[in-house]
């Protein structure tokens, strides 16, 4: 029975966990994430929610809180954002190694220094390679959907890695949106009960955690990542069984107008809702343009993303990071993924939005002439950016 | 050829009677004559098999889980050197949560962590502070070698005043540590938690009642062994028992409880053993001159009349 | 390999034989030995063992030599013996 609601993303992810009968939370509060272990934890007092909220002295805490929790086999769930989501990064690791389904929704929010509290992609970009399953989400709708999600995917027997969503710090965290909350039965049937099939116990006691040495890391490090590979499957599956259940269609690359689109823009997170409007307003005037999201980061949706781009000329990417000394992170991995591609379109990356910088539609546009700029005639910038003086 | 072994379950020591089972399986790879090895069995067979422990990186960690191989007989988890405070309130939290919404049944399963003095005092105090803090319903034990051994002798701020450690060398114009060793059990204590106490594997049965106790007890409970290292105190692996005997005899590292701030001396040898003894059996205070020896027993006496001020001011 | 490097058997380090490590040997007179069982608690390696005899003896098997039960003994009736040729 679903109702329609106007909820915060940040309370859209509380609600999700809620919903999900998450067991423990254990989070460090840092903004711009503090609304969701405060409603949390405000859910808890009230009796809302059944679950241990530990409320630790660190996110590296929290997050190893996290893997305890998990290893007992209880479902479990945290939040942090920035330099947070950095603290626990020796965690993170660990998390996706030893395959603990953790929950984390991160508000995105941009590293030190200069500090700031407003949002961007660098955390995202630092944590690519830690081998968590990762998407984004645009709007409260899909906050909340992508919560309840994670839990299904990260704890499926076949998975078994941690999960991150990623939504926009500020720009999505705490927006109010209107979006549709399922009823609990629905949330029932499409979300199992955790059964962690290594659980510590007395009865069956299990070494979690052992020493790898060098003859035998490697197979290790191979099987994790096959592993992650092989849970596109069920990622996808999961994906229309929401749909069946909910009726919302979600996909790993998601297209705006892409047919017969000679120039594509590439964006992920929250930008993608303005750039749909400067889109729609370029085909208006008869532009063959169209629009790309990425909601699937990791594993890397190449099969998708290959086949979506095929058939432009110009692919222009909206990155909201810099990888020091390598330009947009984003940019470079999309051009790495066509490499080998007998058809792919010229690639031309932007980078913006960092820290907070507001990127009006204005600036999509500008990514558009300037990108068909760039491809014609080249560029003699170090980098090609949007909205930095 | 292997001799027939015996059916019998527990070894009587007087009133005592200790567990044949070996929760730690031989076989592991800690040094020969290793305090730390010695100290955890007795440890675990104090503990019994409802228990999950939680290991932070160091010696233990390493000897015992090479893969594919493992010593442990019980549920054990590792992840980094840094979290283990963090990771044992994560499987409390879990497990307590899980009982009370019926997903598990209630076995009084308790959940011990263990770690190095790195472990416990520097890069893994932070975690173990906020675990005391929030009360969670634990048994933290230290397994105190004095430095950073495992990956070879480094020092730790449990290394005491005068010992060579690799970072905190013995040379020209060093005397090797030259910091006080950080007291620990008065750290832990401060977090007001139930019970905390010292504890040596060379006084087995104090070692074993203690840990019974700390694991009995509701909370946080914090037991600090200190384990003598061959390797890194360079002594003889034989001495490993004298050894620590001396360090009590010395009052160099007393066998002390305090339960809920008030405190129990276990011994209080009327006339305590020099220092010399003790210091005079290990390499790694090879260097130290008469001065030097007369500096630490100045220390020793000190920290010790202060110790007992706390006894007789604050008695269990 | 387990899925996380998860080992499932438990204690199967009890396959490895640390005996070899070992250049001394613990010989145990049984005239002299009073059955304290000091030296069993305080084996590191668990590799002194309780027998039918009501003895406990060395299993050479995981015992690394390193004499802590000769020294331990009360009665002197465990002396460490060179291993000789292996």
């Amino acid at each position: 029975m679903s109702r329609r609601v106007a909820l915060e993303a940040s309370h859209a992810v509380a609600e999700a966990a809620r919903m999900a009968d998450v067991d423990v939370i254990s989070a460090y509060p840092i903004t711009p994430q503090t609304h969701i272990p405060e409603r949390l934890a405000e859910m808890v007092a009230d009796g809302e929610l059944n679950a241990a909220y530990v409320p630790v002295e660190s996110e590296h805490s929290a997050m190893s809180a996290c893997l305890g929790a998990s290893a007992i086999g209880a479902r479990t769930f945290t939040a942090t954002a920035g330099p947070g989501l950095e603290y626990m990064h020796n965690v993170l690791y660990v998390a996706s190694a030893m395959r603990f389904p953790v929950i984390m929704a991160v508000a995105n929010r941009a590293l030190s220094a200069p500090i700031s509290i407003w949002g961007d992609h660098s955390d995202v970009m630092a944590v690519r390679d830690t081998g968590w399953i990762q998407v984004f989400c645009q709007n409260s709708q899909e906050a909340f959907d992508m919560t309840i999600w994670a839990f299904r995917v990260g704890e499926d027997r076949s998975v078994l890695f941690p999960v991150m969503v990623h939504l926009d710090g500020f720009t999505l965290s705490h927006v109010v949106e209107p979006m549709f909350l399922p009823g609990q039965a629905d949330v029932d049937r499409f979300l199992p009960r955790f059964q962690y099939p290594y659980s510590l116990d007395p009865d069956r006691p299990m070494t979690h955690g052992a020493l790898g040495p060098p003859d035998i890391y490697s197979e290790a490090k191979l099987a994790q990542e096959m592993a992650l590979q092989e849970s596109r499957s069920v990622i996808l599956a999961a994906w229309d069984e929401f749909a069946s259940i909910f009726g919302r269609n979600y996909r790993p690359v998601e297209e705006y107008r892409t047919e017969g689109a000679e120039t594509l823009l590439l964006t992920m997170g929250s930008y993608t809702e303005t750039a749909k409007i400067v889109i729609d307003e370029r085909r208006d005037k008869g532009e063959a343009v169209g629009l790309i999201s990425l909601r699937l980061w990791r594993p890397f949706p190449f099969e998708e993303f290959r086949q979506t781009v095929s058939g432009a000329r110009l692919l222009i990417v909206f990155d909201r990071c810099i990888s020091f000394g390598m330009g947009g992170p984003v940019f470079s991995e999309v051009r790495s993924a066509l490499y080998d591609q007998d058809k792919r379109p010229k690639v031309v990356g932007f980078v913006g939005g960092l820290g907070g910088r507001d990127v009006p539609e204005k600036e999509f546009g500008y990514m558009i002439d300037r990108g068909r700029e760039v491809a014609e005639k080249g560029s003699d910038r170090m980098i090609e950016t949007v909205g930095i003086r | 050829m292997k001799r027939q072994e015996t059916e019998v379950k527990a070894v009587k020591f007087g009133d005592s009677h200790v567990t044949t089972k070996e929760f730690l399986a031989p076989g592991h790879n800690f040094c020969t004559g290793c305090g730390e090895s010695l100290a955890i069995r007795m440890a675990l067979k104090a503990l019994g098999e409802n228990v999950i422990l939680a290991n932070a990186t160091g010696c233990a960690e390493v000897c015992t889980t090479p893969l594919p191989y493992t010593s442990w007989r019980i549920p054990w988890i590792h992840t980094l050197f840094e979290n283990v405070g963090a990771v044992i309130s994560g499987v409390e939290a879990g497990l307590k949560i899980s009982v009370q919404k019926g997903r598990l049944e209630d076995r009084g399963i308790k959940c011990v962590a263990m770690g190095g003095d790195g472990a416990t005092s520097d890069i893994g105090l932070q975690a173990l502070s906020g675990a005391f803090e929030r009360g969670h319903d634990f048994l933290y034990i230290c397994l105190d070698n004095e430095a950073y051994m495992n990956t070879g002798i480094q020092r730790s701020s449990a290394t005491p005043y005068g010992a060579a450690t690799t970072t905190a060398p013995a040379g020209k114009l060093s005397i090797g540590q030259i910091t006080r060793k950080k007291n620990m059990p008065a750290i832990a204590a401060a977090h007001d938690i139930p019970y905390v106490a010292t504890a040596s594997p060379s006084y087995r049965f104090d070692l074993m009642k203690k840990i019974r106790k700390g694991a009995e007890i509701k909370g946080p409970a914090y037991v600090h062994i200190l384990v003598p290292c061959p390797t890194g105190w360079r002594h003889g692996g034989d001495v490993t028992i004298e050894i620590g005997q001396l360090a009590v005899q010395t009052g160099i590292f007393p066998l002390y409880e305090i339960e809920h701030g008030r405190y129990r001396l276990n011994a209080d040898p009327p006339k305590r053993k020099p220092v010399r003894e003790y210091l005079k059996l290990q390499g790694r205070y090879r260097h130290l001159t008469d001065e030097n020896i007369e500096t630490v027993q100045a220390m020793v006496d000190a920290d010790y009349a202060r110790l007992k001020e706390k006894v007789e001011a604050f008695p269990a | 390999m387990h899925v996380g490097s998860i080992i499932t058997d438990a204690g199967n380090a009890s396959f490895r034989k640390t005996g070899d490590w070992r250049t001394e040997k613990p010989v145990l007179d049984k005239e002299m030995c009073v059955r304290c069982a000091l030296c069993w608690i305080d084996c590191p390696d668990a590799a002194i063992k309780p027998g039918d005899d009501g003895y406990y003896e060395a299993d050479l098997y995981y015992c690394k030599g390193c004499g802590i039960c000769a020294k331990i003994c009360p009665v002197g009736a465990i002396v460490m013996e060179d291993e000789g040729e292996q």
